[in-house]
């Protein structure tokens, strides 16, 4: 993220960009803390708070720039598209739906894969983007998570994902709760051939994705204070008519009842990904 | 059986029915085959017409019906000296989940399921047959022990969906479950995995990784339930009928998309209607079925299974 002072803005309005939060121009405030953020000190903050820390909501192209290094970063299997095989249509048809979120984000589905470095070790990367129908799983996902699991047996290269999911594509039907099954048992296969398998949660994490792959990692690794749940706190509420717990379901909490690692800052992931990689490879 | 629950299109069948009974009664008394006769042929047409006309919602119905043979009902009648085992030996034991090793037919299986119960006692007991994570790590327990003695494994699946519960959350139920995933597609013995009921999502799955899956033919199978899809979707609970219409959730659908790979006939007028005949169709496809997936090589299975599941989805490029 070094230069960013001297780039051109053009370059920085990304795809994947987040919904800025109450921004005007060039300030953002920060939903946390209302703190006012210009823009370049934002994305030089790797797209956190200032004051404290809140980290937003960002995209696969922001999380390939924060953990590869320059230039690594080569896509797989980006034409995959969805179709509808449910032919299915709530208020408007499943098939507008895609074509409106290919067109308002300039991304084919919700997650893109490819290989690339981190400080010059070769991995396997996928990452959501929870932009496209609320980072939502359907067989593009599983059918893209599922190649690039090949394709870490293939290169015995580390995989990493990193997750942002509402869950199951419920357009899909039962044919995205499938999904769950399919890059599970990819990573049995993976988990057979002895490949490391990281992977981050960030905000939000629930549902199929937490279910499934997102859970499965040899190593679980938060942002701070994520949302990572199977149910989400709304359907927990109402199902047992109780009030929540402060920070339930937040990473903190995941981390306190045993089913991630650690908790990090954007700011330290790629060093704590490379230590890893090395300290596991080594 | 005498049926207490009766849905509203059931009803015009059951009151034909009765009719048919009551006038058999009579039968020694008076000369009244012929009615009796024509009043059967009625009831035999009229089931026919709503049963190959059935709506998606009414399947779902069907699915849910009170009296539907559950889990244990199937266990206890399709197998013999069925010695059910308890706990996750991690924190508790889970009513929601039962299961043991039973003999089917002349082989010894390990067979899990969901179970629900029949009345408001019976179904706070059972949590509405919703599990909780120390119901799926049971399952994977049981399942690792039937992994060791190199017996099958058969999967009952009858779940409204995995509870979402604050304890629930906090112990983890995506972890189990996506830990069942994992493990199941590593298990070295056959799993044959059956909806017998309702397949509410990850709950459901959360068993139901199999060499072989089927469904009864009267039951739901989906990433949702048509109520919930229907608040999400439509911000309502008033369009289940056509949620559950969009889903496509019926064994049908299912077979049509490649999830499963039979339908398992109910008798006439759907499982709860005559359980003994249920159990022992279900108990005579699980037998030829392990039967097949017995004939596949040991250093196959893993890999044919993973294939099954990676081949599942549908995309363009």
């Amino acid at each position: 993220m070094t230069m960013a002072w001297f780039k051109r803005s053009k370059e920085n309005i990304s795809t994947t960009a987040p919904k800025k939060e109450n921004s005007d121009g060039n300030w953002i405030k920060c939903s946390e803390c209302g703190e006012m953020i210009h823009k370049v000190q934002w994305e030089s903050n790797l797209y956190s708070c200032i004051n404290c820390g809140h980290h937003f909501r960002i995209g696969s192209q922001e999380y390939f720039g924060i953990i590869l290094d320059e230039g690594s970063f080569k896509e797989i299997d980006k034409k995959l598209r969805s179709v509808d095989p449910l032919e299915f249509t709530d208020t408007k048809p499943y098939k507008k739906r895609v074509e409106e979120s290919i067109k308002s984000t300039e991304l084919n589905d919700a997650i893109r894969t490819g290989t690339g470095k981190i400080n010059g070790i070769d991995v396997v990367i996928g990452c959501m983007d929870f932009g496209f129908i609320g980072g939502s799983m359907g067989s593009v996902v599983g059918e893209k998570i599922s190649r690039a699991i090949d394709k870490a047996i293939k290169t015995k290269n580390p995989l990493i994902i990193i997750s942002s999911s509402g869950g199951a594509r419920m357009m899909e039907g039962a044919v995205s709760l499938m999904q769950l099954a399919k890059t599970s048992s990819k990573l049995a296969k993976l988990d057979e051939e002895k490949i490391p398998y990281i992977s981050i949660l960030t905000n939000p994490t629930t549902g199929g994705a937490t279910a499934s792959f997102s859970m499965l990692g040899d190593i679980n690794i938060a942002e701070p204070k994520a949302l990572i749940a199977f149910a989400g706190p709304r359907v927990v509420k109402q199902a047992t008519g109780k009030d929540l717990p402060d920070g339930f379901q937040k990473s903190e909490f995941l981390l306190e009842h045993g089913f991630i690692d650690f908790i990090v800052s954007r700011k330290d992931l790629k060093e704590k990904l490379t230590q890893l990689l090395k300290l596991i490879s080594g | 059986m005498a049926v207490q629950n009766i849905l509203g299109f059931e009803k015009p069948i059951i009151e034909l029915e009765k009719k048919i009974s009551e006038m058999r009664k009579m039968a020694d008394k008076f000369d009244i085959s012929n009615e009796i006769n024509k009043l059967e042929s009625k009831v035999n047409s009229l089931r026919k017409e709503v049963f190959e006309n059935l709506t998606p919602w009414q399947i779902v119905q069907l699915a849910r019906h009170p009296e539907r043979p559950y889990s244990l009902d199937y266990i206890y009648l399709m197998t013999e000296n069925f010695i059910e085992l308890h706990g996750d030996r991690r924190y508790s034991d889970d009513k929601a989940i039962v299961g043991g090793f039973a003999k089917l037919g002349e082989e010894t299986v390990m067979i899990i399921g969901q179970q629900k119960g029949r009345d408001t006692k019976s179904n706070i007991y059972r949590n509405f047959g919703m599990p909780n994570p120390e119901g799926y790590r049971k399952a994977l327990r049981l399942m690792k022990l039937a992994e060791k003695f190199n017996k099958p494994v058969i999967t009952l699946i009858d779940t409204p969906g995995a509870y979402p519960g604050i304890e629930a959350e906090e112990r983890g139920q995506a972890e189990a479950i996506a830990r069942n995933l994992f493990e199941m597609s590593k298990l070295q013995v056959p799993i044959i995995a059956v909806i017998i009921g309702e397949g509410a999502s990850g709950g459901a799955l959360g068993i139901g990784l199999g060499d072989r899956v089927l469904m009864l033919q009267y039951c739901w199978y989906s990433v949702i339930s048509p109520e919930s899809c229907s608040s999400i979707l439509w911000r309502s609970w008033d369009f289940k009928e056509q949620a559950a219409e969009s889903l496509k959730l019926t064994s049908q659908d299912m077979l049509k998309l490649k999830i499963i790979d039979r339908i398992i006939e109910e008798p006439e007028g759907g499982a709860h209607r005559d359980h003994e005949k249920a159990a022992a169709i279900l108990k005579g496809v699980l037998v030829e079925e392990l039967a097949g997936v017995k004939k596949i090589k040991k250093e196959k299975l893993l890999d044919s299974r993973i294939k099954k599941f990676g081949e599942m989805g549908f995309w363009k490029e």
